[in-house]
Formats: structure tokens, C-alpha cells, sequence
């Protein structure tokens, strides 16, 4: 049996990865450096599935957009990193 | 000023000191147990040699010749007759022992694990891991080694270490002298510790174990004459003494070839004394005790807990220009402000430089001197700063002279005058609104004034209360107060969007009484209201059978602007299945327009702190200036009304009539039979279970419902009884103070007693009480209390009433504790975020915790009921409310106010306060 996609449950946010240039771009607006973004491990379920279909590496950053109660819909930015 | 360091901590290091190290940093060795001699001299070479420091004013330190306040003192040190271990390394020694070879020292793992490990921490060193990682690589190599039992190096048999605390180790049953563990740690060769998480080149494993002791320099420990002039010495000092004689035994002893057994029981003794001289809580051995039988203080008692250097010095300090003293309540003052006695306003100053635009005026402030004698209060001037530093207290004596010597550059300490800003705040300060920025008004007698709509937020009640204040010493403080800190800006309070600042208890029975149905004043009465205003016109009076009047609506209408709209339902509200708008017969349903409050009761809905709608629309809409006068407009207004009303309750207020009685016994006597009919069926095995529930447990939960429901039928027929013309009833429908509840406790019966949501079952063998029979599962056997507060209860209902009451006490005493601790440990972890100019969340290390402050970037004290806007009231405004009831068809124009599930859950803190 194929291991489940847990991207498929509407309970998990979207997770999108981001090209060289948004990444760039994103931390010019927002004036940090990769650092500074809040992290997310590798190990993450997410993370995993993302990274054998070969879209994702360490240090790379994922964005994440999930139903908010107080704004309908947030984005948040995370670095991924090993663990 | 200075506007930006020039330097910056790029890191800090941490390591162990040496031997040679204390041996260099010391200034004298210590030899000698005493201090000081007969003539009261420190002895040399002794615990309070001069070299150390000093602390009697008129010497000088031996070692850098510096007075009192300009020698920090210097360390001296013991040389130790043999090594001691430290117990603060305990826990890194027995890594170390455990990991290395016995006989060779080298980590027992092969050179290629070795390596490995070596390289992975270098990664983590390379990847710029924090700390934690590093410890964490360096635990798994640890961990590796210590389960070896054969040294790949040089073969040799490993046996287990145990610990045997808190400072022996023990080998296969033998015990490990602290020579012998400080022999194992010397054999571990520098390219070894790297891989254990030990940097070589500022430590060296064996440092752990003490072959000298550093003594703190006398400042540390300074000792203390009492009046009788005998000197009292320093915990510390009492522990180094100790150690100092035993040191000295037990060279004495090994020098002289003493026998092992000797030797072995006096060194035991030094290692306890040094181990109680760091930290005298270590588990496993007594503590070490003053002659009075008090544990001494040493070092780790100095640092840890609440009371130590950190909590108590460091995070949290005394602080000059602070005053304390007891609370009272003054309706005539401002929100904004705050009541300060004479005598505390004369001790509490400003720092005023002299220019030369001000240096006449102050000259004049001088020569007042520190207790100027004018009718009213005046501020005189305490001290007077020159501009090379020299402070001169200003006397009545010196005043004048020292008045003409003023000139610019000058700063003068002037007392707190009318419309000083200062801080005032009262503990615990769980919310910002803990501590508020008040503008000072001097008043006679003792206590620091406040004005009643302020207490909500400070929790305050006047009890015996006491709270601080602090006088702000810059301008740019005093600025940033009256800006930000100002009781005004704090009426909305963020944890709800609501107003924390409002009427409350006497405040909305005032306005009750005032407003509510069609009360009238006369020109006296009105007058009499009015006159606390400053500025008010007198409204166009009704006119009936030839006398003047004026409507209580009338009159609160005076404190509302004049454009305000609204319309929404009293507390006094039934929530009848059709509402009567308008005609309501109970005038509940209120509505303003235009600044006229056109009907409906002024109560806790519309004015009262937490729940006050016309508070929360004036706040938002007309801005912090215009809430601040009309809630100090409403304050004046409802002592103004309620003391023409005069109002006061008693027990009495709870007398019903015979019949009601009658009614309510009835009811209950009836309840007790049906519980006693459940206790039969249950016991014949005819009561019918409930799903998912045992047989006992559907007992329970079926007695506890019929009792319940006895007790709220017994309310309600009390209630009946008790009108609005009763005061008790005033209070608890608009929500001054009490509850219907209450009412119906005092008045019908207290119901059933209850501890842990059950009935009561504990106490003797089967039964609670030796008044009923073994095995009762009746009403009365199990807690029901079917008297009320007025009625007065009987002796077991009594006992039953205290059980329910002491396990609230209980409580609430263990909640408060917790949620202490639970508050310390969030605001540790959330002390340095702050919302940036982008409206990102931020840390110090400008690292990002939220992408936007609470996702949607609203603040809850700006927003409405958690949105930025309110599109409806917008649409009310602009449409008119017609229209506005045509678009929006079928939904009740309840613009304004909180959300209902917010209500219940604020009215439930309430309660808990």
C-alpha cells in the first residue's frame, strides 16, 4: 500500500516551496536574513513527502498558507532545516 | 545622552578556574581560622585580613589602597591539604570517569569512532549549531563510550562508577578518593575532550577537583557590630572558618602520619564542609546550621530562588521616588487622576535644570525652601544639584542664600506639584492596565486617592489596599507616559476590545435609580445633581400641573455628545420571546438618539465597567478625551442621584411572607420525599439506569437534579416576592453587585451542598455525620441544605455548608498559585517580542515569530469584536436607521458591544475575582 499523502488532509496547510527569486524577493521585503525566518525540520511529514518528489532541499524556504481564525488566511514562511 | 553602544558582547565564555588561576587572582593565602583579634583588629592572614578589602570606613585596603567605596575588594585563597571535589561539577566528573579508560585515560571508543564523533561536532560548530546542539552531539559520544567495558587503546578492564551521593564515588564497592578521581582526570590527553564537549584550551577536566579554595574578598561577607559591640560574622564567613580548621586538622593529622582511618574521617569532613560552603540544600546531607539551628546561606542559597541575587537584585530592584501607602476612594476626582498626601508629595520630587528662561521662577522656588507655609500647597524645593556635582539639601535656614547662588546649569529637586504625571500601579501587575499613569493632585491626610471607575483594572477595593507610586525623572518618561500610559488610553482594554474602566456598584445603582421608568427631580434635587459639574447648562425643564421638572432621562442625557445613536437592551432585560422595543413594560429596552436617552434603564449594560455599550461606543468613536469626561460625568452624576435617593440594604430586604415560606417548604419537603422514593427504588433494584451510567451514579445524578431543581423553584418563589422597590433586587437586575442567586440563597434555601460536583459522602464509616444512619443516601444525609441565610440553618446543614465552603477556598488558593507560576513562565518566554513598524512579531535577535501581529494584524482594543471594522454600525451611521433596518431585514439593530460567549466568559472572571 502506498503510504498516505498527508498533504491530502484538509487538516494540513498548504505547504509551497519557493524559487531562487521569491525567496530573494521575500527576504528583501520583509529586510531578514534566511536565519531569522521561524524553521521547519526535515523530518517534518510535510517536508518529507515534498522532498522525494525532489522539491525541496535544506535551506530552502516553504510557504505556508492555512485557515486563521482571526484572518480567514495566513501566510507564514519557514526555512527548512535538518533534523 | 548617549544614542548607541560602541560596543557589543560577541560572545561570552564560560570555564573553570584553575588552581594556578586562583592561586594568581589571589591577593593573600588565608592560614589562620580567626578574624579578629582582643583589640578588634582583623588578624593577618586570617578570614578578614586587610588585603581582602574593606568594609569600616577610614581604612584602606592593604592590596590597591582604595577607600570604602573605591576598593571592590580582592580575593585571597586556602591551599587545601588534600583535593576536594566540587559538587557543582559533580554531574561532568562522572561523565568523565565513565567514559574514560582507568588506566590510560583515553575515551573508550576506536580511533575511527573517536574521530566520527570529533568530526560531527565540528559540523554542528561549522553549521553554526547553538549550544544545544553541541551538548546534545557531545551527550551521544558520551553515551557511546560509557557501555564499553574494554579499553580499545590499551586493553585494560573497565569497571563500573557509581555515584554515591552527593560527592563519593564508588568502583566495584570501593571507594574513590577525590586524589585518585583527580589522578583519572589528569591521564585524559587534550585531543580527547573535544569529542566530549570539553574545549582544552580553557579547561583542564582535573580544575573540577580542588586543590585550592578561593575566599571571597570581605565585601562579600562583611560582618556586622551589633549595638552591644559584639561583631556578628557572615554565613560565608562561619563556613570558610569551618573549613580553615578542619584543613588545618587534617594537615596536622597526614603530617604527622596519623593513622588512614583518621585521615580518611577528616578529609570526609573537609569535603562536607566545602560541599555545604557552594550549595547547603545538596540532597543526601544535612545541612549545615548557624548555632541557632538556622540552615547558613551559602553561595547557591545567595543566588537561587525568588529571594536571590537574580530574582530579587537583578530582575527587580528598590527604587528611589516611589512611595506607598493605603487606598481610599474619591468620586470628585478624576479618572485620570490621582490624590497624593502632603506629606508624601513633599518628599517626592522632579529634577528641574535652571535656564535662563526659568531661572527667576526658580529662584523664587528655592527660596520656599522644603516646607513652604502657604494657605494651600505650594512646592518647596528639597535639594539643590551644582553643576560640578555637589548636592546641597535645601534647609529653611540655607534656603535663601542658596536661592541667590542659582544660576543655569543648576538642576533643582522641586516637589511634586497639581498636574505632575507620576505612575501608579498595584501588585500583582498581571495586565498593563496594572500600572497607569495618573496626574497628580496634593490632598490632605494619608492615604493616595483614586477614583472608583479605576479600580476594575487595578482590582483594587479598599479593604486595607496599598499601591505604589513612581515619579517619572525625565521628560522624555513623562512624555512617553502621558502618551501611552495615561488612564485614559487604557478604557478599552485588549484582552477583550471591551472597557475595563466604567461605572460600577454604587455608581450603576445610581444611575438605575435615576433613570429608570419616569422618575422625576425637582429644581432642588436637580440643582443639587448639577451643581458637581463645573460647566453645565441647566435642560429645558417639564412642565406638569404648573410645576417644573426634570426626567432622570433628562439628566444622563446632559452626559452623552450630541450626536450619538444607539439603541440596544438593559441588563434588565427579560429576553421576552417578542420584544416590545419602545413600550417595553419593564423599560429595558434603551435607545439614544441624538444625545437624548429617549427610554430604557441606564445599567450595567450601558455604563458598567466590562460591559458598559454606550462606554465602549464613546471610547472608540469619540476618542479617549471624551470617555474620560464622561465617565468621570457619570460618576459625578450617580453619587449626585443616589444621594438624593439614599440607599441601603439589610437582611431584611429578604423578609417574605408566610405564605412564600409555606410555598417553599412545600417544594422542598416534596424534593426530599422524591429523592427519598429514588433511594427506595434503588435499593429494591427498580430504578431504571441511565445509559452509560452505573446504578449508583444514575442516583446521583437523578437526586442532584430534582434538588437542583427544588432550589431554583424555592428561588424563584422568593423572587416573586422581592420587587424592584426592594434593594437588594435593584442591585442584583442592573448588575450594581449580586445575583438573583444570592437573593434566592438568602431568602428561599441554600440548596445542595457539593465537593467535587458531588453530593456529599465523606466523613464517618457510610455516612457523613453521626446524625444519620449508616448507608442514608436521603437529601439531608447527603448535603441538601434546605434552609436559606435568613432562616438560619440547622447543625448539620451548617457543617455541610462549611465542607462545600472549604474546598472553594482550597481552590482558589492552589488556582492562584498556579496560574502565578503559569503567568512567570509566559511572560519569561514572551518578555522581549514586539510588534516592528512592518507589523511583523519580532525577538531581540530580530528573528521572526509571526508574519503578521495575530495573523490579521488587528489590535483588539482598536478593533471591534476582533474585525477592524464594524461595516453594520458604518452602514447605521451613513443610512439612517430605517434603511438600515430594511437592509439588513430580520436582524436585531444590536449594533454595539461585545459578543454574547465573550459575555459569559468575562462575567465568569468577574465572579472569580
Amino acid at each position: 500500500m502506498d503510504k498516505l499523502d498527508v498533504r491530502s488532509n484538509e487538516l494540513v496547510p498548504q505547504h509551497i516551496p519557493l524559487s531562487r527569486e521569491e525567496e530573494k524577493e521575500l527576504l528583501k521585503k520583509l529586510g531578514v536574513r534566511k536565519g531569522q525566518l521561524p524553521k521547519i525540520r526535515k523530518s517534518d511529514p510535510c517536508i518529507k513527502i515534498l522532498e522525494q518528489i525532489g522539491e525541496v532541499k535544506e535551506g530552502q524556504i516553504i510557504k505556508i498558507v492555512r485557515n486563521s481564525r482571526t484572518a480567514r488566511i495566513s501566510t507564514a514562511y519557514r526555512m527548512v532545516i535538518k533534523g | 545622552m548617549i544614542h548607541s553602544l560602541s560596543k557589543k558582547i560577541q560572545k561570552i565564555k564560560f570555564a573553570y578556574l584553575s588552581p594556578d588561576e586562583i592561586r594568581k587572582m589571589s591577593a593573600i593565602k588565608i592560614i589562620t581560622a580567626d578574624t579578629y583579634n582582643d583589640d578588634g583588629f582583623p588578624i593577618d592572614m586570617g578570614l578578614m585580613d586587610p588585603h581582602l578589602g574593606v568594609i569600616e570606613p577610614g581604612l584602606r585596603c592593604k592590596t590597591c589602597g582604595g577607600k570604602v567605596d573605591e576598593c571592590l575588594g580582592h580575593f585571597g585563597h586556602i591551599d587545601l591539604a588534600m583535593p576536594v571535589i566540587h559538587v557543582g561539577y559533580i554531574k561532568e566528573i562522572k561523565k568523565l570517569l565513565q567514559t574514560t579508560c582507568k588506566s590510560c585515560g583515553r575515551i573508550l571508543l576506536p580511533k575511527e569512532q573517536i574521530k566520527e564523533h570529533k568530526e560531527a561536532l565540528e559540523k554542528v560548530e561549522e553549521m553554526g549549531g547553538d549550544i544545544l546542539d553541541f551538548k546534545l552531539v557531545a551527550k551521544e559520544t558520551a553515551k557511546d563510550a560509557s557501555t564499553r567495558h574494554l579499553c580499545p587503546h590499551c586493553g585494560a578492564e573497565q569497571s563500573k562508577i557509581t555515584l554515591d551521593k552527593p560527592t563519593s564515588f564508588r568502583e566495584n564497592g570501593h571507594k574513590l578518593t577525590p586524589k585518585e578521581v583527580r589522578e583519572r582526570l589528569e591521564r585524559i590527553p587534550n585531543e580527547d575532550l573535544f569529542p566530549l564537549g570539553i574545549n582544552p584550551d580553557v579547561l583542564r577536566p582535573e580544575w573540577t577537583i580542588l586543590t585550592a579554595l578561593p575566599v571571597p574578598p570581605v565585601t562579600v561577607r562583611p560582618s556586622i557590630t551589633l549595638d552591644s559591640g559584639e561583631r556578628s560574622e557572615d554565613d560565608l564567613t562561619h563556613k570558610l572558618v569551618d573549613v580553615l580548621r578542619i584543613n588545618q586538622r587534617l594537615r596536622e593529622n597526614r603530617d604527622a602520619g596519623a593513622p588512614q582511618l583518621i585521615v580518611e574521617d577528616l578529609w570526609e569532613l573537609l569535603q562536607y564542609h566545602i560541599t555545604t560552603y557552594f550549595d547547603n540544600q545538596t540532597s543526601g546531607i544535612p545541612p549545615a546550621r548557624h548555632r541557632s539551628g538556622r540552615p547558613l546561606k551559602t553561595l547557591t542559597q545567595r543566588l537561587k530562588g525568588k529571594e536571590g541575587r537574580f530574582r530579587s537584585n537583578l530582575s527587580g530592584k528598590r527604587v528611589n521616588f516611589s512611595a506607598r501607602t493605603v487606598i481610599s476612594p474619591d468620586p470628585s476626582l478624576s479618572i485620570n487622576e490621582v490624590g497624593i498626601p502632603v506629606k508624601a508629595a513633599r518628599e517626592l520630587t522632579i529634577p528641574v535644570r535652571v535656564t535662563e528662561y526659568n531661572a527667576n521662577v526658580i529662584r523664587e522656588l528655592v527660596k520656599r525652601g522644603p516646607t513652604p507655609e502657604e494657605k494651600e500647597y505650594v512646592p518647596g524645593v528639597n535639594y539643590v544639584v551644582r553643576p560640578d556635582g555637589r548636592r546641597i539639601k535645601v534647609t529653611e535656614k540655607n534656603a535663601e542664600p542658596i536661592a541667590e547662588t542659582i544660576d543655569v546649569g543648576y538642576i533643582i529637586e522641586r516637589q511634586l506639584q497639581e498636574g505632575d504625571i507620576v505612575l501608579f500601579n498595584r501588585q500583582p501587575s498581571l495586565h498593563r492596565m496594572s500600572m497607569m499613569a495618573h496626574e497628580v493632585r496634593i490632598m490632605p491626610y494619608k492615604t493616595f486617592r483614586l477614583n472608583l471607575c479605576v479600580c476594575p483594572p487595578y482590582n483594587a477595593d479598599f479593604d486595607g489596599d496599598e499601591m505604589n507610586l513612581h515619579v517619572l525623572q525625565s521628560e522624555e518618561a513623562r512624555a512617553e507616559a502621558r502618551i501611552l500610559m495615561r488612564v485614559q488610553e487604557h478604557i478599552l482594554s485588549p484582552r477583550f476590545g471591551g472597557p475595563v474602566i466604567g461605572a460600577i456598584h454604587d455608581h450603576i445603582t445610581g444611575l438605575f435609580l435615576m433613570t429608570h421608568g419616569d422618575t422625576r427631580f425637582d429644581i432642588h434635587q436637580t440643582i443639587r445633581i448639577l451643581s458637581r459639574f463645573e460647566d453645565i447648562k441647566l435642560p429645558k425643564p417639564k412642565e406638569e400641573n404648573g410645576k417644573k421638572y426634570w426626567t432622570g432621562k433628562q439628566l444622563f442625557s446632559l452626559t452623552l455628545p450630541k450626536d450619538l445613536n444607539m439603541s440596544f437592551k438593559s441588563k434588565i432585560c427579560q429576553n421576552c420571546d417578542t420584544c416590545m422595543k419602545e413600550k417595553c413594560e419593564l423599560d429595558a429596552y434603551c435607545k439614544i438618539q441624538n444625545g437624548n436617552l429617549i427610554c430604557g434603564t441606564v445599567d450595567e449594560q450601558v455604563v458598567g465597567a466590562f460591559k458598559g455599550k454606550v462606554l465602549d461606543k464613546i471610547a472608540r468613536d469619540y476618542g479617549s478625551d471624551r470617555a474620560r469626561e464622561f465617565i468621570d460625568d457619570i460618576t459625578k452624576m450617580a453619587i449626585g442621584s443616589i444621594m438624593i435617593f439614599g440607599f441601603t440594604t439589610g437582611i431584611d430586604d429578604e423578609d417574605i411572607p408566610a405564605e412564600a415560606k409555606e410555598q417553599i417548604g412545600d417544594v422542598l419537603s416534596q424534593a426530599i420525599k422524591k429523592v427519598r422514593d429514588l433511594v427506595n427504588a434503588y435499593q429494591d433494584g427498580i430504578l431504571e439506569q441511565m445509559p452509560g451510567r452505573s446504578l449508583e451514579e444514575t442516583l446521583e445524578v437523578e437526586s442532584m437534579k430534582v434538588l437542583g431543581q427544588a432550589r431554583d423553584k424555592a428561588g424563584q418563589i422568593a423572587g416573586k416576592q422581592l420587587g424592584l422597590e426592594n434593594s437588594a433586587v435593584i442591585m442584583a437586575r442592573s448588575g450594581a453587585r449580586g445575583s438573583m442567586l444570592n437573593l434566592s440563597q438568602m431568602a428561599g434555601c441554600l440548596g445542595q451542598q457539593a465537593v467535587r460536583g458531588e453530593r456529599l459522602s465523606r466523613g464517618y464509616w457510610h455516612r457523613t455525620l453521626p446524625h444519620f444512619k449508616k448507608g442514608d443516601l436521603g437529601a439531608e444525609a447527603r448535603g441538601f441544605v434546605q434552609y436559606s441565610y435568613k432562616s438560619g440553618l440547622e447543625p448539620t446543614e451548617y457543617f455541610f455548608h462549611s465542607m462545600g465552603g472549604r474546598e472553594g477556598l482550597v481552590d482558589t488558593a492552589v488556582r492562584t498559585s498556579r496560574s502565578g507560576y503559569m503567568q512567570r513562565r509566559l511572560i519569561n518566554a514572551l518578555e522581549d517580542l514586539k510588534v516592528k513598524a512592518d507589523g511583523t512579531v519580532r525577538n531581540t535577535a530580530n528573528t521572526i515569530i509571526q508574519f503578521e501581529f495575530g495573523e490579521d494584524g488587528i489590535d483588539p482594543s482598536r478593533g471591534i469584536q476582533g474585525k477592524a471594522v464594524d461595516v453594520d454600525d458604518i452602514l447605521l451611521d451613513v443610512l439612517g436607521e430605517k434603511v438600515f433596518a430594511e437592509v439588513i431585514k430580520e436582524k436585531v439593530i444590536e449594533s454595539y458591544g461585545i459578543q454574547e460567549k465573550d459575555l459569559t466568559s468575562i462575567e465568569e472572571m468577574g465572579e472569580e475575582e
